[in-house]
């Protein structure tokens, strides 16, 4: 699966747990983990997560490179860390 | 001392059921009030008030209890820290506003600029009745513009842009109108369907939507003894031009054919719906 998207993921974080505004907490405290250039991916439920969680990256100055669709509800969110 | 109770209502001193105490209203643009202001605005409040203001439902401050006999005092003590009296009675009443583009990650118009120039352009114009603006940043409705006499509600315009699309498919998921549909990896945006929300370009991670910021204009709310929610007449304006023009428009529309003491949607009921349609269309037309 990781040869299909063309990159490495770094790190994993689990979002579907928590509701908003508490996945974008998780996400950024994953994201401030990583290094610069390093992959995370962000494991989403449907609904408010994906429509707000991915714009909240993107706001905070990260590269968003792809957003799958599961079939079950749920997504993967595979950010690029930008700046410390 | 014969006291003209007019001028000091024009003035923003609202008569307290307290024989000769006022409720001095003050003037608030946008709902932005400076740290200056704020400093005399208290010191009024505890040398010639009761050591409180309150806060309006438009955003307003009042500081009540000031006395008849004070009143110059209070007008030279605002004065200095750039703080004056608003205005009440049958006239263009504060703009209100949200936050908007500037603060707002879901803003798609900046709204404290905007709310500065209609209060230049029209606040304290004397008209048959009051006259309320209201100024929303976008959908979300923050600022409640529908209530007013004339709300404008901030969107955005967006257009796929092919060549920057990374194909993730997130804009189809954050549209809530159905709007967006992804086939063959072409975006296909629906018109009829889009309210100019802007999740999808704030969302796009390569900005692959073209975004042209407007205005939707609604006209005739009221909300208060009689409830009613403005009504759009034209559609997305995308210029601020055009958005004076019907603005002006209105306001002489409603200067015209008003009778005394009558609201701004019973004008438009009484004389007719249409013909406010017509001065509308031919602002936004370009007349
Ligand atoms: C990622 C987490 C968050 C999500 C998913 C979220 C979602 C939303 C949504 C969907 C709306 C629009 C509601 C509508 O359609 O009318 C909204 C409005 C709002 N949000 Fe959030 N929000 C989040 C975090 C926050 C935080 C942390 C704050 C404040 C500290 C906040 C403050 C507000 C306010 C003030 C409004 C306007 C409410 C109104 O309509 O009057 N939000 N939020
Ligand atoms: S109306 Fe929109 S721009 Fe204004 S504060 Fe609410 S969400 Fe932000
Ligand atoms: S602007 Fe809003 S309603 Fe229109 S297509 Fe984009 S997300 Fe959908
Ligand atoms: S969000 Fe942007 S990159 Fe993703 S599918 Fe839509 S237009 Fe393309």
């Amino acid at each position: 699966m990781m040869a299909d998207l063309g990159f490495e993921v770094n790190e994993r974080v689990d979002i579907t747990d928590v509701v908003c505004p508490v996945t974008f907490v998780k996400t950024k405290v994953a994201l401030e983990e990583l290094e610069e250039g390093e992959i995370l991916q962000v494991h989403l439920n449907e609904g408010e997560p994906v429509m707000n969680v991915p714009r909240s990256v993107k706001d905070e100055g990260h590269q968003i490179l792809k957003l799958i669709e599961n079939g079950d509800g749920t997504y993967d969110l595979y950010v690029r860390k930008v700046g410390d | 001392m014969a006291t003209d109770y007019a001028t000091l209502k024009k003035g923003g001193f609202m008569r307290q059921k307290q024989k000769d105490h006022f409720s001095l209203r003050l003037s608030v643009v946008g709902g932005q009030v400076s740290t200056e202001q704020l400093v005399a605005i208290t010191e009024v409040a505890n040398q010639y008030g009761h050591g409180y203001i309150h806060l309006t439902s438009r955003q307003g401050i009042e500081i009540p209890f000031i006395q008849l006999k004070d009143i110059d005092a209070v007008k030279e003590a605002l004065a200095k820290g750039g703080a004056k009296p608003g205005v009440c009675g049958p006239r263009v009443r504060t703009v209100t506003a949200c936050q908007g583009a500037a603060v707002c990650p879901n803003g798609c118009i900046e709204t404290e600029e905007l709310a500065k120039e209609l209060s230049e352009r029209y606040f304290g114009r004397e008209l048959p009745h009051k006259f309320k603006f209201g100024i929303t940043g976008c959908r979300n409705n923050c600022l409640k513009a529908e209530e007013n006499d004339l709300g404008i509600k901030g969107g955005i315009r967006v257009s796929w842009i092919e060549d920057a699309c990374i194909n993730c498919g997130l804009c189809e998921k954050v549209c809530r109108e159905g709007a967006i549909q992804i086939e063959n990896g072409k975006v296909v945006l629906s018109q009829e369907k889009c309210n100019y929300c802007g999740r999808c370009a704030f969302s796009c991670p390569t900005d692959a939507y073209e975004k042209t910021p407007g205005y939707l204009v609604s006209f005739g709310g009221l909300f208060g003894n009689q409830i009613n929610q403005g009504e759009t007449i034209v559609p997305f304006i995308e210029d601020q031009e055009t958005l004076f023009r019907i603005c002006d428009a209105a306001l002489t529309f409603f200067d015209e054919n008003a009778k005394p003491s009558e609201r701004f949607k019973f004008t438009i009921d009484r004389v007719g719906k249409d013909k406010l349609d017509a001065v509308v269309w031919k602002a936004y037309e370009g007349a």
